[in-house]
């Protein structure tokens, strides 16, 4: 049986982890290649990078990265952060990654997702979402949640979908480092409208929260970033978890 | 005596981390499209992600077809993955009727989506091993391996050693004489497929 997949995610910012750590060991939890080789060994099933640097540098930093990444874990890693141009997914994929996550740019040019899916394969393609619920809507906003674009969430979903994305990476923003859990509506009114894995993410707690989003959401994986910073929320008992609730995952 | 792995190169799908594995497990292997470096690898590697008539159309012009049914002929270890696995065919139901290498008997058809919802087949699924040839050796029954495709295999011999389960069962390892080929991606598969390269160098 095809396993619910747990997906952390590094925030990275001039080649170091900037989000949610727990300094007690600096110079290990800053650096992502180490970070990333300890959820390896965590039995995490796939990494999620995020670059948030913001400098002329900035690409040949995080290509240089993304190779020293895929040298140390041999499980599938995305990277994403800035991508707006096939060249960029190219660069990416050429070092290492596995899949290139696609946010504002798929919104400001959807026939970027036609064209990198063509060129790429579907499967390398990941179309991140951020949405954040306006009345009875759930909206698409881009630049990082700082900008509305006006797109209902769960049609843009199906857009993507359409046009060729491999996966969707669904970031509520309502819920966001709130830990009050997976916003499970949003989440299952998207996994309804694709025929392509769901990635929930934004408000994971624990392992009740994942269970809730695997169960009633049907989403295929769950993301989070700062609970899995921290040695008592260790992946392996999360998917201990998971498991005594019958819930397929990789142990 | 220092072991030659040759991973073909045919520009599909992401070669450098087949090589990165077999780096991390402390051996060389070299990435080629040259027939002669074909020819004299101990170990042939086939990986590819994408389209079936894509990677035999660069296979051809590449004038890679014939060195590597030679090679594979003459003995030679050859380990396919994912579309390699594929590619070892007679035949893929892709885009029609393509003709594969036709080193093994059976053909490549697609999943149906009037049963599966999602497809591709993305992510880590368990096999269940049919055969424990040496490939296998220290890998646990019901082990996950990750995979990424919308196509299999369905050999017409019995040389199935592994099937994976995704709304039905597929063949997810074949072995005969030299050919091991398996539908996952080994170098994406953590300790379990880490186990199985060192396995095919070692067997």
């Amino acid at each position: 049986m095809l396993a619910k997949r747990i997906i952390p995610c590094l925030d990275i910012k001039n080649n170091e982890v900037v989000k949610g750590i727990n300094f007690e060991d600096l110079r290990s939890a800053g650096d992502p290649v180490e970070l990333a080789k300890k959820y390896d060994a965590e039995l995490a099933d796939e990494l999620m990078f995020l670059d948030i640097t913001a400098s002329h540098e900035k690409r040949k930093t995080i290509l240089e990265l993304v190779s020293k990444i895929s040298e140390n874990i041999f499980i599938p890693f995305s990277v994403g952060g800035g991508v707006s141009e096939i060249e960029d997914i190219r660069d990416l994929l050429n070092s290492g990654a596995d899949k290139v996550s696609i946010n504002t740019a798929a919104v400001l040019n959807p026939d970027l997702i036609d064209a990198a899916a063509k060129k790429f394969g579907s499967s390398t393609i990941v179309i991140a979402i951020d949405a954040r619920k306006i009345g009875d809507d759930y909206i698409v906003f881009t630049h990082g949640g700082r900008k509305n674009s006006g797109i209902n969430a769960v049609y843009w979903a199906n857009e993507v979908y359409n046009r060729g994305a491999g996966e969707i990476l669904l970031t509520s923003m309502d819920r966001d480092g709130t830990k009050n859990g997976y916003e499970v509506q949003l989440t299952s009114s998207v996994v309804k409208s694709v025929k392509i894995p769901v990635i929930a993410s934004g408000g994971a707690r624990d392992a009740k929260d994942m269970e809730e989003v695997f169960v009633d959401a049907d989403a295929s994986a769950a993301l989070a970033a700062s609970i899995f910073h921290y040695e008592n929320s260790g992946i392996i008992p999360i998917k201990q978890y998971l498991r005594s609730k019958g819930i397929s995952v990789r142990l | 005596m220092e072991k030659k792995i040759a991973i073909i190169d045919y520009g599909m799908g992401n070669l450098k981390n087949v090589r990165n594995a077999f780096n991390f497990l402390g051996y060389d292997a070299e990435i080629t499209g040259n027939y002669k470096n074909i020819e004299n690898a101990d170990y042939l590697i086939l990986p590819g992600v994408g389209g079936f008539k894509d990677a035999m159309l660069t296979l051809g012009q590449k004038k890679l077809i014939e060195p590597i049914k030679d090679t594979i002929a003459a003995g030679k270890r050859f380990l396919g993955i994912c579309l390699g696995m594929q590619l070892l065919f007679e035949t893929s139901e892709e885009f029609g009727y393509t003709e594969g290498l036709g080193v093994l008997k059976g053909k490549v058809i697609k999943f149906d989506h009037s049963v599966i919802p999602l497809i591709p087949h993305i992510g880590w699924n368990d096999i269940e091993i049919l055969e424990q040839t040496k490939e296998f050796n220290g890998i646990k029954n019901n082990s996950f391996f990750y995979f990424l495709h919308s196509y299999y295999c369905v050999p017409e011999e019995d040389i199935s050693t592994a099937v994976c389960d995704y709304y039905g069962r597929f063949t997810a390892c074949v072995k005969k004489d030299n050919i091991f080929a398996c539908q996952f991606h080994p170098e994406k598969s953590h300790t379990a497929g880490l186990a199985l390269l060192k396995n095919f160098i070692n067997s």
